[in-house]
């Protein structure tokens, strides 16, 4: 099994207009850049992006915003310093928002990569961020009930990686990489080193399963 | 209503203030903006382990310049170091700890705080402006101690303690404890309770700048 490819390009070539992406990374670490970068030249339209966060300076999810790539933006803090491209669409209303609170963001991924159909969480219980939405009281508290969040396509930033997809990361830049793995139909890793040799058993945060597609690019960010 | 004659602490004396009531051996939230600074505060021989929604148990201070890793940041993205005994984990991990009840103590600011406990710290009434929750809501239903650090009035003299929020709420009935420049003040099934005044107010004068009964 290899599951390398040669070049950006080719790793994102699969990705069609109208598809829903999600991006891993908070604030500036554990972004895949190449990706994205290769992304906006491959020239896809009308995306569904879902991050935690929705670009910040010129580089990253702010690029596809530039680009008008990004139809709609599915994440929990739109508005950082230097958020000038989301806003912009955003106020000229050629963005729609949907705004998940973070942790249930993180959950709604993991039960679609784990196959659940939702899950009660008592985050929003009672908030604007509930509205509309089924709940449940179990022993006196309020809970909310949250569908899985699925996606084409994943993707994600790692520190090292093998040819059967194996990942591991460094620090921060964990963040939201590995859950999203698990929940794209087609997960496409950036890796900051490809190992020659597989990657240690024990120091695997994702396996192999969840990825489709590894490329190496150097560049740290 | 006037605040010129009313002795208030700087934003580091009230995060010492804060940092007193943060036991040794606890796991501890700190919110973006001003209660990052608690941890500067937190007296010696206390072990105090802070976490970062982004995906680290063991928050160590700041780099020095030029000794920064660009994938080490927080969740206000400064750059950080790693503690002895730092732990990073992916997402999920990290709200389980925060919404499972494994968390001891989060440090939040607010817009407005109600007699209730509710609180409201991450939409004001401005539509034109894209909302940005983040990581508030999970916490404030998770973490059994939730301490609100703030001023006690807005900048144009209104209240931000009341009787109920105006704002968007981020939880219900969720605060323990409310820090200001003004008083630290308990919420109490019958609403705040006073523990104590900056030294120099009067009761009446902080009362009168308050939005709901202080019980004493």
């Amino acid at each position: 099994m290899d599951k390398t490819v040669t070049d950006l390009a080719k790793a994102v070539a699969p990705i069609t207009d109208g598809a829903s992406v999600m991006i891993g990374g908070f604030g500036s670490s554990g972004i895949p850049f190449g990706l994205i970068d290769a992304l906006v030249e491959q020239g896809a339209a009308g995306l569904t992006v879902i991050s935690n966060n929705a670009g910040a300076g010129e580089t990253g999810i702010a690029r596809l915003l530039r680009a008008g790539r990004v139809a709609k933006v599915i994440c929990s803090y739109p508005r950082t310093p230097g958020s000038i491209w989301f806003e912009r669409r955003y106020e000229a209303g050629e963005v729609a928002l949907e705004v998940v609170p973070q942790g249930t963001l993180a959950e709604r991924i993991r039960a679609a990569g784990a196959g659940l159909g939702g899950f009660l969480t008592p985050t929003a219980y009672g908030t604007k961020l509930a509205d509309g939405k089924e709940t449940r009281v179990i022993d006196g508290r309020g809970y909310v009930f949250e569908a899985p969040l699925g996606a084409d396509f994943a993707l994600v930033r790692a520190d090292r990686g093998d040819k059967w997809g194996n990942l591991s990361f460094h620090a921060t830049a964990r963040n939201f990489n590995p859950v999203m793995a698990m929940a794209a139909r087609h997960s496409i890793a950036e890796v900051r080193q490809l190992s020659e040799g597989a990657l240690e058993p024990e120091h695997v945060v994702t396996p192999g399963i969840f990825v489709q597609s590894v490329v190496e690019y150097g560049i740290r960010p | 209503m006037t605040l010129k004659h009313l002795n208030m602490l700087s934003d580091a004396q009230l995060a010492a203030r804060v940092a007193q009531d943060i036991p040794d051996g606890s796991y501890v939230n700190l919110g973006i903006g001003k209660p990052t600074h608690v941890s500067a505060y937190v007296p010696e021989g206390r072990e105090v382990i802070y976490h970062s929604e982004n995906g680290i148990l063991g928050v160590g201070p700041t780099p020095a310049p030029g000794q920064e890793d660009l994938e080490l940041i927080d969740a206000s993205k400064r750059y950080i170091t790693t503690a002895p005994g730092a732990a990073f984990f992916e997402h999920s991990d990290s709200f389980a700890m925060m919404r499972g009840g494994h968390i001891d103590i989060a440090v939040l600011g607010a817009y407005q705080v109600a007699e209730n406990g509710d609180l409201a710290n991450w939409a004001t009434l401005d539509e034109t402006y894209p909302p940005a929750v983040g990581g508030a809501m999970d916490l404030v239903v998770g973490v059994p101690t939730i301490f609100v650090m703030m001023k006690h009035v807005n900048r144009d003299g209104t209240p931000k303690l009341l009787e109920r929020c105006t704002y968007p709420l981020t939880g219900l009935g969720v605060v323990s404890r409310v820090y200001t420049d003004l008083a630290v003040l308990d919420v109490i099934p019958q609403g705040f309770r006073l523990v104590e005044l900056t030294p120099g107010n009067g009761f009446d004068a902080v009362q009168a700048v308050t939005g709901a009964k202080i019980l004493t």
